[in-house]
């Protein structure tokens, strides 16, 4: 920056007025400055926080075990569990660590962690990292076409119904989003499989190809479109409410009744006033259901038999399978621990009065 | 709010009468009735072990409403002494109380639901637990700050001004003053915990499947939809949308009702 010299005679004005083009441009370059160092700090203090999360929910997840009923040799034997002599059992609840403390499996547990060994899942009759390698994909696809789906439809449709608000359209709309709301995503899984599949036959009921068929594209997007809607649609009244929400009050501000005043015309002014200062808002509200996101994701893959990784955590749970549960609980909240930093980051680098302590 | 209000009241009085008036017991198996369409003999048709699902669907929806209403209180009251703790003790306390507070919010519920009922499983007291720990964070939010612009109000000084002591504040004023807030709460998390009780029992942690829930019975639904089923998911999912949405709408309108958003008494 070339500093502009006073001329003798002239510091005055070129200091005290704060309208001076090269003093109004320093302010402006040291107050962005801050401001990114202020978001820099928010996300190192976040990403500081998530470890002792991960720690505790992983310790509490041990600790759960070890105080339930379940006996993991069952887990571990199955059938066999009938006819192990006792001796026998001691000798591979040995090998197994499960004589140690709880404590002291979680640790164990931790070091491998650390190390890059996840373990085996037993459920699976695979390496964690296989398991994870293999379906983590696919849960990626489902879910990412159907949060692009629901953002989309939110926006498109929560524009237009508040364009028009306290109309036919914008009632319907409200309305839709109240009964979708009080709906679980299972319910509306299984009503999509009775309307769209049994009913119209339209949609395959369930897995990621046909019986025995090999995964091309063709299938592949045949098999995703149902899954994929009912997870979007889910999604879809939170996101949409919202940005009808701040889009109606954002139409009462000053801003806009300037920009009618002007004489600005009016999908100008939607696109270019009311849009932009809606979109924060919205950004935080999709980081906001990114955990009902995963739940959804849990549902909608076992009731789909999708072979992702959401689905495998109801599998895992339900074998008691530690090792994948363990992972999958810990990776679950470290990416919505993730996904709402990044989305607190991007609505405070849209809207420059929010602060950045939270 | 009436409407919703109304709606709510058939409901429960279907949920109430319509097994104790049937007077048969809904767990009663008969093979030779098994998935019956919808006639004037079984209203909503029958399950695949030949239960009339009028009446099943009567005490799953009894089952249900007991469990959340079980999980609402629960979250509540660790909300509102959570709430109450971190408002008034100000300063460090509160800091790490509420942070702690985001940790827990921040975590996929169903998830941990999921793992607590797994361990525990076919466990009532399990299902209540997983639910109500994993959802007072909201309800402590909202007491908290109630707490905190309930204790500068001028009555709170007048009653400190008259002798009354700490806990006379607390149980007399303040707790009283936040209480329209709780029950508020507990009305809003009522449809939440039919949904997590329903979606627990619906994955197969949560009720044993003889038992009648709302969750139990969708979960049959799955397997007779392939059958032709329609009336399976048609009936209990339809009661479980009527009952949650009317619920939620006459909790929003009891906030508008019991809650107004008051201007400040220092500004009358």
């Amino acid at each position: 920056m070339t500093t502009v010299r006073p001329r003798p005679g002239e510091e005055h004005t070129r200091v005290a007025v704060p309208g001076t083009a090269a003093v109004r441009r320093r302010a402006r370059v040291s107050r962005r400055g801050e401001r990114r160092r202020d978001i820099a700090r928010m996300i190192g203090r976040r990403l500081l926080f998530m470890v002792p999360v991960v720690l505790l929910v992983s310790l509490g997840l041990f600790g759960a075990a070890a105080i339930s009923p379940f006996d993991p040799l069952v887990g571990y034997l199955g059938t066999r569990y009938m006819t192990t002599s006792d001796a026998d059992k001691a000798i591979i609840a040995e090998q197994l660590g499960l004589a140690e403390p709880w404590y002291l499996t979680w640790w164990h547990w931790l070091q491998s962690l650390l190390s890059g060994d996840l373990g085996a899942s037993r459920s699976f009759q695979q390496p964690v990292a296989q398991v994870l390698g293999e379906r983590l994909p696919w849960t990626l696809l489902l879910v990412g076409t159907a949060l692009a789906v629901a953002i989309v439809v939110a926006l498109g449709v929560g524009m237009l119904a508040a364009m028009r608000s306290g109309g036919w359209f914008d009632r319907l709309v409200t309305g839709a989003c109240i009964v979708i709301q009080g709906t679980p995503p299972f319910v509306m899984a299984l009503g999509a499989i009775a309307v769209g599949a049994l009913g119209m036959g339209l949609f395959p009921v369930a897995g990621l190809t046909d019986a025995g068929a090999d995964p091309t594209v063709g299938q592949v997007a045949r098999h995703l479109l149902l899954p994929a809607a009912v997870l979007a649609v889910t999604q879809v009244p939170w996101l949409l409410l919202s940005v009808r929400q701040s889009m109606v009050s954002s139409a009462s501000e000053d801003f806009v009744a300037g920009a009618v005043a002007r004489g600005v015309p009016a999908p100008v002014i939607t696109r270019r006033h009311i849009l932009p200062t809606s979109l924060g808002p919205f950004a935080n509200v999709v980081g906001v259901r990114l955990p009902e996101l995963v739940v959804g994701a849990v549902l909608v893959e076992e009731i789909f038999s999708w072979p992702g990784i959401a689905g495998a955590i109801v599998t895992s749970a339900r074998d008691l399978d530690l090792a994948l549960l363990a992972t999958l609980t810990v990776g679950t909240t470290l990416v919505v621990l993730l996904g709402s930093l990044l989305a607190d980051v991007v609505v405070a680098l849209l809207d420059p009065r929010v602060s950045t302590d939270g | 709010m009436v409407v919703a209000g109304a709606l709510l009241a058939v409901v429960v009085a279907y949920a109430v009468l319509v097994p104790w008036v049937a007077g048969v017991d809904d767990r009663v198996t008969d093979y030779s009735s098994a998935r019956l369409a919808p006639s004037l003999e079984n209203l909503f048709g029958t399950d695949s072990a030949g239960r009339d699902l009028f009446v099943r669907i009567a005490s799953a929806i009894r089952t249900s409403l007991l469990v959340a209403l079980a999980c609402a209180l629960l979250a509540t009251v660790i909300g509102v002494v959570v709430g109450t703790t971190a408002g008034l003790a100000g300063g460090w306390v509160d800091r790490i109380v509420m942070r702690s507070t985001d940790a827990v919010n921040a975590l996929p519920h169903l998830l941990l639901g999921i793992v607590i009922v797994a361990m525990f499983r076919g466990s009532l007291l399990a299902v209540v637990l997983s639910i109500a720990l994993t959802h007072w964070t909201q309800v402590a939010r909202i007491i908290r700050s109630e707490i905190l612009s309930l204790r500068h109000r001028p009555y709170i000084d007048a009653a400190i001004l008259a002798g009354a002591g700490r806990r006379r504040v607390i149980t007399g004023h303040l707790i009283p003053a936040a209480a329209p807030q709780a029950l508020i709460a507990v009305v809003l998390l009522l449809p939440h915990a039919v949904w997590h009780e329903s979606t627990l029992s619906f994955l197969g942690f949560g009720l044993p499947p003889h038992e009648a829930s709302l969750g139990t019975l969708l979960e049959e639904a799955r397997s007779s939809l392939l059958l032709g089923g329609w009336w399976t998911l048609a009936f209990p999912a339809g009661v479980l949308v009527l009952t949650t949405v009317c619920v939620a709408v006459f909790g929003t309108s009891l906030r508008t009702v019991l809650a107004p958003p008051q201007p400040s008494e220092l500004r009358l």
